[in-house]
């Protein structure tokens, strides 16, 4: 039951994203979802809880994620570390995020 | 690089770190540090707000030339609903002094500033590395790193583990356990911009005179968190944060949406009012306090700040704990260097003592219970703040009523929703929690 729009009309978190600098590794995802059936709890929740809103449903009702806009906080990763289904890496070294403020 | 060998390595480049890189290099240790970002501070993220007294106790000049913004004469405490506030507010004059106490910082220029005062000491210091483990002997003694350049090892006689929040290497290595969605907050946070004489007007203050805004309150939807707003010189941070298994539970509200909703309440927009955005971060905050601390030495490994779990959670406090745990481990370092002796376990053991003597140890163990009984409490988040504020309102509102009657009105809609035991056990559970 996600209900994320619902949740929070109209917030746009692409929107947010747009601020911020990221050098991505092109072709080198950092994290990755493992193939599935059907979701955990737990990975359908990231969802609505990444806050660089990465996670997205498929037309199967399976978790898929576009890490490009990842601010590397790891939330994603405590949430799954239990079931297991997400592979979680920092970006290599200076890839990644880059935040001018902080 | 390969060939050589360190004294000492520091996983990390945030304010643990550089208080150890800094202090071990100062005293003419050989020291590494690896840093993942692209510059120190590229991927740290904080409210922020810099404690004078953790870093005069490391670089006592600092005032000289860290890239400060303003410091802190006021505080505000609000305990909000979804259109007014209860605030407990501080202003003094005391504050305007010669070495003020508080300030905030941007951290992406502070983390520049401090890790070039960390090079000045002689530590060498290698940005764009990844440490993917650690390296042991035979016997299990931790005797270096590999980092992703090339799968490069270098080794050294001590590591320390400033890796923060994550503390993935020390996780991955079997040093500690994984971080539990229970004792861990997720905080997101903007930056935005506004002419310096707009925040002073708005927040009457002269020159860099700063306020800073703690918020709870119906704000994080029955979630366990709070909202914060500090005044730069030219900027406002303005964030909220929750523990990640109220967020992962509570059934599709995301960060974002709590931030805007935050941002949008009526004591909250008129101050954000015509500024412009410029970045959204997100971080993890270790919020399980001294119980969900893990082991902190053993041979040839330190962890210091947020790896540590080193917050104090009700004071909101963080970063004066990595800088002290940071610099303590570094003297512990230094003094064994000193006296040639192994960085076994059990020498290294001195370092848990330093915490136990200061503030660090003492604190975290006041606090210890406090994560529990916020767990286990919502009111306070959600209930409370309501009681709070309709009791605000039914007090000032002129309206004919007696004031007995008024009395009594306040007073029965505590007991009605939260029944007198269940009132009495809250403020019991509380003290006790807070002792």
């Amino acid at each position: 039951m996600i209900q994320t729009e619902a949740a929070t009309p109209g917030v746009k978190v692409e929107e947010k994203l747009f601020f911020n600098r990221y050098l991505v590794d092109a072709g080198r995802p950092h994290i990755k979802v493992l193939p599935h059936e059907t979701p955990s709890k737990a990975l359908l929740s990231l969802t609505y809880t990444c806050p660089a809103g990465c996670y997205a449903l498929n037309d199967k009702g399976q978790v898929e994620i576009t890490a490009d806009g990842c601010m590397e906080c790891g939330t994603c990763r405590v949430v799954t570390a239990k079931t297991g289904e997400v592979v979680w890496n920092y970006p290599r070294g200076g890839f990644g995020v880059l935040y001018k403020f902080g | 690089m390969v060939d050589e060998h360190f004294d000492a390595i520091v996983i990390g480049a945030g304010p643990s770190g550089n208080a150890a890189a800094y202090t071990m290099a100062k005293e003419g240790l050989k020291v590494l540090q690896l840093e993942r970002g692209e510059y120190p501070g590229s991927k740290n993220v904080q409210g922020a707000i810099l404690y004078a007294d953790a870093l005069e106790k490391i670089i006592p000049d600092f005032r000289e030339d860290a890239p400060l913004e303003r410091h802190v004469i006021e505080q505000r405490m609000w305990t909000m609903d979804d259109k007014s506030f209860v605030g407990m507010q501080y202003r003094s004059e005391d504050f305007n002094e010669e070495k003020p106490n508080r300030y905030t910082i941007i951290r992406a220029q502070f983390d520049k500033w401090f890790s070039r005062k960390v090079r000045e000491a002689g530590a060498i210091v290698l940005c764009e590395t990844t440490v993917t483990e650690l390296l042991r002997n035979a016997k299990g003694k931790v005797i270096g790193v590999r980092t992703d350049r090339n799968s490069e090892r270098v080794m050294a006689d001590v590591v320390v583990l400033a890796e923060g929040v994550n503390g993935l290497v020390g996780h991955r290595s079997g040093l500690r356990p994984e971080l539990q969605p229970e004792t861990v907050a997720l905080a997101v946070k903007e930056m935005h911009f506004l002419p310096r004489e707009v925040i002073e007007s708005r927040f009457n203050l002269k020159g860099d005179e700063g306020v800073v805004i703690e918020a709870m309150g119906t704000i994080t939807k029955g979630m366990t968190g709070t909202g914060f707003l500090y005044t730069n010189q030219e900027s406002i941070s303005v964030g909220i944060g929750c523990i990640v298994s109220d967020f992962a539970e509570n059934g599709g509200i995301t960060p974002y949406g709590l931030l805007e909703a935050f941002k949008n309440h009526p004591s909250i927009k008129p101050l954000l009012a015509d500024s412009e955005c410029k970045e959204y971060a997100s971080h993890l905050i270790p919020e399980g306090g001294y119980n969900a601390m893990p082991e902190l030495f053993g041979d040839g490994w330190i962890i210091v700040g947020d790896a540590g779990q080193f917050v104090n959670a009700v004071h909101r406090e963080g970063s004066n704990l990595a800088m002290t745990t940071g610099r303590l481990a570094a003297e512990t370092i230094v003094r064994l260097k000193r006296r040639r002796e192994e960085f076994s376990k059990v020498n290294l053991a001195a370092y848990r003592a330093r915490l136990d003597e200061t503030f660090v140890m003492k604190d975290m163990k006041k606090y210890r219970k406090i994560p529990g009984y916020l767990h286990n409490n919502r009111h306070v988040f959600n209930l409370y703040p309501k009681l709070f504020t309709g009791a605000a309102q039914s007090w000032f509102r002129v309206d004919g009523k007696d004031k007995l009657t008024k009395e009594k009105e306040i007073f029965t809609s505590f007991r009605k929703n939260r029944s007198l035991i269940g009132l009495v056990g809250d403020a019991f559970k509380l003290a006790r929690a807070w002792r």
